[in-house]
């Protein structure tokens, strides 16, 4: 099988799905939670919750980029591993082409696994030192059973030429390669079943600027080939951008802003997202007087434990905006500014949004 | 952004980003753990010295036939001399030649029992450590009882029920040795079991056993090796130390350390050819596994490695 033949099919099983489901979202997620109970003493009482995702909901839809962005701990990984179900969720739901997945058993979820993939962070740690490209990048089809056309290792080389690398790198160690090839090897992997939903994991962090542009551009290269749908995980405001056709601002285990890219970045409703934005610096010496010139927004104090999130709104400790009523209840995630079809609201949870 | 201090210090070529082959053939782990090992001479010495020892345990007796078995009343307690280069027993069998068979009753009791002890304490541990939970505390439990029993109870018990043998002493120490690797292999479960890429194989589908085979058992083959060899150490040793006090192997097919068991009983005789050759191989051939065992570790410890 040609890496052409790979694409068409790949397009064609794409379209198949999108046609059927219409306008259906391919994965929807409502009031998703991950409570860690901390135990303490001889008896292992029960002391308190980590609540690192606390009630998240959202959508993903066939073939789009949804971005996930949030300072470190704010629950963004977490919801990405209950996302691929690498976790099992305390509470919510999620619903994955119709079917709930929230409490599946592993052995459940097997045939799933083809379907929604992961790319993780650290390319040192997710590939196995002991093992060799081709038996990294062939791992799916020995795990699922799948004997695809032309044989595993023709699959195998077709992927590494999918993801620019050589097919002569099938016998080749990880440590044999840079972080940026072996983000590569992993997302190679995780195409190898042709999911329709890839969770990306911070896929870019760990790698050096310049690398960090390839292999974004590699994500976007592949999505317009295969038509997949990303969900894209990073703390880098400016490679969301780059990539997402929407983003959702995580903070503290919870959604607090949600809308298509160019609405959220052109006109930020969300005090947090305003003051996250307010920090990315203007990369361009031209324009340095504005630069200097530009108002920045900055936040007081740290972000509060999520063992004991502040009451009402979760931002409201540092937030400038902040009255009594947001102490008292909790804003919900709503759609603002008008009526609009579904994929592109933009939803803000805050009792005095811009 | 995570940066690991290996990423910051390996001199990683990120020039050479795409496609490129890289220039150098790499070395397996294998080969730059031996160039390690090499470097350590006593290791090396006490490498040479063990293959010398099994050589002359195991071919000696090609070449040299002396009577180790037969009692001979013409030519008891012989100091060492012609015809017999190690002197004779006080029932004038030949001690080289029990020598020999001792020394190949004490490496295959000590090499069998010790990886047996091995591959039990591995699994064990690697399952352990993988599950965790409560098979975790289940398992480790059965552990904390298994060593509270007084061992020694348990061997003159199995004693008497099969009598004393070579096979039943491979067993015996092979079964209640693996408590030590456990627990090692145990903890390096639980650290690589949290790595992305055991994360992935989940992600693929892959279920525990197939993790534990693909992922866990390969990464902790390192400590599995260096232990191996603490544990053949360790069960030449245990099996001296039995035979020594009678628990062990008995005369005529005695271990080295049931020859220490005879020997003593003349030592007010100055009969020392009777001690000393048994005594002096059993503390080498601890101490040459033991400073292999060492080597090894540093061989494996991939920061001492050389890229």
């Amino acid at each position: 099988m040609s890496i052409e033949d790979y694409r068409s099919e790949a397009i064609s099983t794409t379209s198949v799905g999108t046609a059927a489901s219409g306008t259906e979202p391919l994965m929807s997620v409502s009031g998703l939670q991950m409570h860690f109970p901390v135990r303490r003493g001889v008896l292992h009482r029960t002391v308190g919750t980590v609540k690192a995702v606390d009630g998240v909901d959202l959508t993903v839809h066939p073939g789009e980029t949804l971005g996930l962005v949030g300072e470190s701990g704010c629950g963004k990984s977490t919801t990405g591993r209950m996302l691929t179900r690498l976790g099992e969720p305390t509470g919510g739901s999620i619903v994955f082409e119709g079917r709930d997945i929230t409490h599946m058993s592993q052995g459940q979820l097997r045939p799933l696994r083809r379907d929604i993939q992961m790319v993780f962070q650290d390319p040192q740690s997710s590939l196995n030192p002991r093992h060799t490209i081709g038996t990294i990048v062939g791992a799916p089809f020995a795990i699922q059973g799948v004997e695809p056309p032309g044989g595993r290792k023709k699959a195998v080389q077709d992927l590494l030429s999918l993801v620019g690398l050589s097919p002569e790198h099938y016998n080749r160690y990880p440590h044999e390669f840079s972080g940026g090839q072996r983000q590569r090897i992993g997302i190679a992997r995780a195409l190898a079943l042709k999911p329709k939903l890839l969770v990306a994991d911070e896929p870019v962090s760990a790698l050096d600027v310049s690398i960090q542009a390839q292999v974004v551009n590699l994500f976007e290269d592949i999505q317009a080939e295969l038509g997949l749908a990303y969900v894209f995980i990073a703390h880098d405001l400016s490679v969301v951008r780059h990539i997402s056709d929407r983003v959702a601002v995580m903070y503290l285990g919870k959604i607090m802003e949600i809308a298509p890219r160019d609405d959220l970045y052109g006109t930020p409703r969300h005090p947090y997202t305003q003051a996250l934005l307010s920090a990315v610096p203007l990369p361009d010496p031209d324009r340095k007087g504005e630069e200097a010139s530009r108002e920045r927004i900055l936040l007081q104090g740290d972000v509060p434990s999520p063992l004991n999130p502040p009451s009402g709104c979760r931002f409201r400790t540092r937030c400038w905006k902040a009255q009594d009523i947001c102490a008292a209840q909790e804003p919900p995630l709503m759609q603002i500014g008008g009526v609009r079809p579904t994929g592109v609201e933009h939803k803000v949870a805050c009792h005095f949004p811009d | 952004m995570t940066t690991t201090p290996e990423e910051v210090l390996s001199p990683e070529p990120t020039s050479v980003e795409l496609g490129l082959e890289s220039v150098e053939k790499p070395r397996s782990m294998f080969r730059r753990g031996w160039e390690v090992f090499a470097e350590n001479k006593l290791a090396l010495a006490a490498l040479v010295f063990l293959v010398a020892f099994i050589l002359l345990c195991y071919l000696g007796p090609m070449f040299y036939h002396g009577n180790g078995t037969q009692s001979d009343m013409e030519a008891v307690t012989l100091p060492p001399g012609a015809g017999h280069p190690l002197g004779t027993d006080e029932n004038g069998a030949d001690v080289l030649a029990q020598f020999f068979k001792g020394g190949q009753l004490s490496l295959n009791v000590g090499v069998l029992g010790g990886v047996i002890s091995a591959v039990i304490g591995t699994l064990y541990g690697a399952i352990s450590g993988y599950f965790g939970g409560w098979l975790d505390a289940v398992m480790m439990r059965v552990i904390d009882a298994l060593m509270s029993i007084p061992l020694i109870f348990l061997l003159i018990y199995l004693g008497m029920i099969w009598g004393h043998d070579a096979t039943l002493m491979i067993w015996v120490i092979g079964l209640t040795g693996w408590v030590g690797i456990t627990r090692l292999i145990r903890g390096e479960s639980m650290v690589i079991k949290v790595r992305d890429y055991v994360a992935a194989a989940r992600m693929m589908g892959g279920s525990g056993p197939h993790i534990i085979r693909k992922h866990i058992l390969p990464n902790t083959i390192g400590t599995t090796i260096v232990n191996t060899t603490f544990s053949i150490a360790g069960s030449i040793f245990y099996l001296s130390t039995l035979s020594f006090i009678g628990l062990g192997l008995e005369s005529p097919h005695a271990d080295l350390g049931g020859m220490l068991n005879d020997g003593t009983q003349f030592v007010d005789q100055g009969y020392w050819w009777m001690i000393y050759p048994a005594a002096i191989a059993i503390i080498l051939v601890i101490l040459a596994f033991n400073v292999i065992g060492d080597a090894l570790r540093d061989a494996f410890e991939t920061r001492l490695q050389k890229r």
